[in-house]
C-alpha cells in the first residue's frame, strides 16, 4: 500500500512541498483512497487489451506548414518573470 | 415572467420578433444577479454591482444573447483561473475554439466566469479558491460539481445558458442538484482547444440549459471537428432540433440493475420509477439490463483520471502564467508554487496520479485501470446492440448539504457513480430534472446512448420535458 514515506517521495516528483500535517493526513487519506481502489485487483485481467483513448483515430498527422500563432509578446502576457523575449526564472547554475 | 426567467429559444423570439431588447434582457440578468448572487455566489470573482461592458455582435444567429461559461474556459483577455490561486490573474492570450463558434453565431461571453471547483476536481463546487456556490434550491445545500456556479445561475435565473465541462459528471451532477438540463457530449463531438485540461480521454466541454430545446441548440453550435484539437471527430453535425418533437412509441430502453441497489435514496428511486413509468406510457419499451463492471468505475476513473490529471497539471510551476512562489532556487520555486498555488484536493489528485504513473506501481494501478476500462465499455458496447438507450439516475442522492462531505474524500468520490462509467466508455448522456423530494430538492434523470447518438438524448429526453411540468418548476430565492 502507501506510506509516508512513499507519499514524501511521490510528492517531490509532483515538486509539491508539503507541511508535515499535509503528509500525516494525505498519507492516511491515499490509504483509505488506495484501499477501495484495490478491488481491481480481483479482476482477472490478463488477456484485455488496455483503452487509454475511446476513438479509433491515431496519428493524426498534418502538413508542416508555417500559420499564424501567438506573437511573443501576447504569449509572455501572464509571465510572473520576462526579461526580452524569455521567460525569466530563478539562476539554475552557479 | 421577467425576461431573465426565459429560455434562450424563448428569448431569441422575443428578440427576433422586436418583443424585447437585448438591453432590456442584459439589465433583468444584472437585476437578478444584484438581488440574488450575494446568497447563490454562482459567479467567480463577482464583487459588486459594477456592470462590465459587453461587445455584443448585434447580426448572427444569436443576436448577441450571453452565455455564461465556467471558468476552465479560455476567453481571450477575460480572467479564467479555473478557480484556483495558481491562475491567479490569468488573463487568457486565445479564446477556446467553443468560445469562437460562439461568437461567430453572434453570441456574446458573459463578462462573469463561472464558480466550479478548483480544475474542475470536485462534486460540490466547495473546493473553489473563491468559494463555495450554494444551491438555488436550498441555500444549506451544495449546488453539486464541479460546474456547479454554471448550473446554480441558470437553476437561480442569474444567466440564460451555460457552458460546463465534465469529466466525470461535471455538468451532469450540478444540473441534478440544481434541477436544469445538462449534456455531456460524446467524446471527440466538442472541442477541447481552450478547455484547461484535467483528464484529456475523459474531458468535454457541454450545456446547461433551463430546457431540452436550449441544450439541443447549444450542442449544435459548440460542436465540430477542429484542427487544433486531434481528437475532435470528424464527423456531420446534425440539427440537433430535428430531434425534438418526435414519437417515442418502441423505443427500447435498458435499465441496468447494478444502478438500483445499496446507497440509492429511498426517494430519488421512486422519482426515477416514476420518471420510467412516464416514458412507458409514451410507448417506450423498458427491460433490465446489466453492466457488469459498474462497481469498478469509481476506482478506475480515481487511477485514470488523476494520472492525466497529474500530468496535466505539471504546467503550473510558475513560469509561465499565474502564481509564483517567491524562492531563490529553481526546484525550490516550483515546490513551494505548487504548495502554495494549489489546494488540498488538487494536491491529493495530483500525489495520487503521480503515484500511479510512477515506477513500481504503473502496473499494478495504471495499466490495470486502463484494461478495466475496456470491461466497461464492452459492457456499454453489448447492451447497446439491443437498446436504444439506458436510462438512471443521474445520483444516487439528491443535493447534499455543505460540508458534510468535505472531510471524507472517498465518500465525496461515491457521489459520481451514476455518471462516471460514460465518460471511461466515452458514450453522451444527458441529465434532466424528473421531480422533487418532499423537501423540494430536484432529481435528475440520467439518459444514455450510443456514441455520437445524441439525437437519441434529446429525443427522448425532449418527449419525457413536454409530457411533465418539472423544468417548469423555479426555485424561490
Amino acid at each position: 500500500m502507501i506510506d509516508k514515506e512513499t507519499v514524501e517521495y511521490v510528492a517531490h516528483l509532483a515538486r509539491i512541498e508539503l507541511q508535515p500535517e499535509e503528509l500525516e493526513k494525505l498519507s492516511r487519506q491515499l490509504h483509505d483512497i488506495l484501499g477501495f481502489i484495490d478491488k481491481l485487483s480481483v479482476l482477472d485481467v490478463g488477456l484485455v487489451k488496455p483503452t487509454s483513448h475511446i476513438l479509433p483515430i491515431s496519428n493524426v498527422l498534418r502538413e508542416d506548414e508555417p500559420h499564424i500563432c501567438l506573437t511573443p509578446d501576447k504569449a509572455l502576457e501572464n509571465a510572473p518573470g520576462k526579461n526580452g523575449n524569455f521567460f525569466s526564472v530563478p539562476k539554475i547554475i552557479e | 415572467m421577467v425576461l431573465n426567467q426565459f429560455t434562450a429559444h424563448e428569448l431569441l423570439d422575443k428578440l427576433k420578433n422586436s418583443q424585447a431588447t437585448l438591453k432590456d434582457i442584459l439589465d433583468s440578468i444584472y437585476a437578478r444577479i444584484q438581488e440574488v448572487e450575494p446568497k447563490v455566489k454562482a459567479y467567480a470573482r463577482y464583487k459588486s454591482v459594477d456592470r462590465p461592458r459587453l461587445n455584443p455582435q448585434s447580426n448572427g444567429l444569436f443576436f448577441g444573447l450571453p452565455v455564461t461559461v465556467k471558468d476552465n474556459i479560455c476567453t481571450e483577455g477575460l480572467n479564467t483561473e479555473c478557480c484556483s490561486k495558481i491562475l491567479t490573474n490569468f488573463r487568457p492570450p486565445y479564446d477556446a475554439t467553443v468560445i469562437n463558434k460562439l461568437k461567430a453565431a453572434g453570441s456574446s461571453i458573459f463578462p462573469f466566469k463561472a464558480n466550479m471547483d478548483e480544475f474542475a476536481f470536485g462534486s460540490s463546487t466547495e473546493n473553489s479558491y473563491f468559494g463555495t456556490t450554494h444551491n438555488p434550491w436550498n441555500l444549506e445545500c451544495v449546488p453539486g460539481g464541479s460546474s456547479g456556479g454554471s448550473a446554480a445561475a441558470v437553476a437561480g435565473d442569474e444567466a440564460i445558458w451555460a457552458l460546463g465541462s465534465d469529466t466525470g459528471g461535471s455538468i451532469r451532477q450540478p444540473a441534478s442538484f440544481c434541477g436544469v438540463v445538462g449534456l455531456k457530449p460524446t467524446y471527440g463531438r466538442v472541442s477541447r482547444f481552450g478547455l484547461i485540461a484535467f483528464a484529456s480521454s475523459l474531458d468535454q466541454i457541454g450545456p446547461i440549459t433551463k430546457d431540452v430545446e436550449d441544450a439541443a441548440i447549444l450542442t449544435r453550435i459548440i460542436s465540430g471537428y477542429d484542427p487544433n484539437d486531434s481528437t475532435s471527430a470528424n464527423k456531420d453535425i446534425p440539427d440537433y432540433t430535428d430531434s425534438l418533437g418526435k414519437d417515442i412509441r418502441g423505443l427500447k430502453i435498458g435499465i441496468p440493475r447494478e444502478y438500483f441497489i445499496e446507497g440509492m435514496d429511498a426517494q430519488v428511486k421512486s422519482v426515477i420509477e416514476e420518471a420510467i413509468n412516464k416514458l412507458k406510457s409514451l410507448g417506450a419499451v423498458a427491460n433490465q439490463v446489466t453492466l457488469p463492471h459498474t462497481q469498478y468505475a469509481v476506482p478506475v476513473y480515481y487511477i485514470i483520471a488523476t494520472a492525466e490529471a497529474s500530468s496535466n497539471l505539471a504546467r503550473f510551476d510558475g513560469v509561465q502564467y499565474g502564481y509564483r512562489a517567491k524562492s531563490d532556487s529553481l526546484i525550490d520555486m516550483y515546490k513551494k508554487t505548487r504548495a502554495e498555488g494549489f489546494g488540498e484536493e488538487a494536491k491529493r489528485r495530483i500525489i495520487l496520479g503521480t503515484f500511479a504513473l510512477s515506477h513500481g506501481y504503473y502496473d499494478a494501478y495504471y495499466l490495470r485501470a486502463l484494461k478495466v476500462r475496456t470491461l466497461i465499455k464492452n459492457d456499454f458496447d453489448a447492451v447497446f446492440k439491443n437498446f436504444d438507450c439506458i436510462i438512471t439516475p443521474t445520483s444516487p442522492t439528491p443535493a447534499f448539504k455543505i460540508g458534510e462531505r468535505t472531510q471524507d474524500p472517498l465518500k465525496m468520490y461515491l457521489s459520481d457513480i451514476y455518471t462516471i462509467s460514460v465518460n471511461l466508455a466515452g458514450i453522451p448522456a444527458i441529465s434532466l430534472p424528473c421531480g422533487f423530494t418532499k423537501n423540494g430538492l430536484p432529481v435528475g434523470l440520467q439518459i444514455m446512448a450510443k456514441p455520437f447518438n445524441e439525437e437519441m438524448l434529446f429525443k427522448i429526453a425532449h418527449a419525457f420535458e413536454q409530457n411533465t411540468e418539472w423544468h417548469k418548476i423555479k426555485p424561490r430565492l
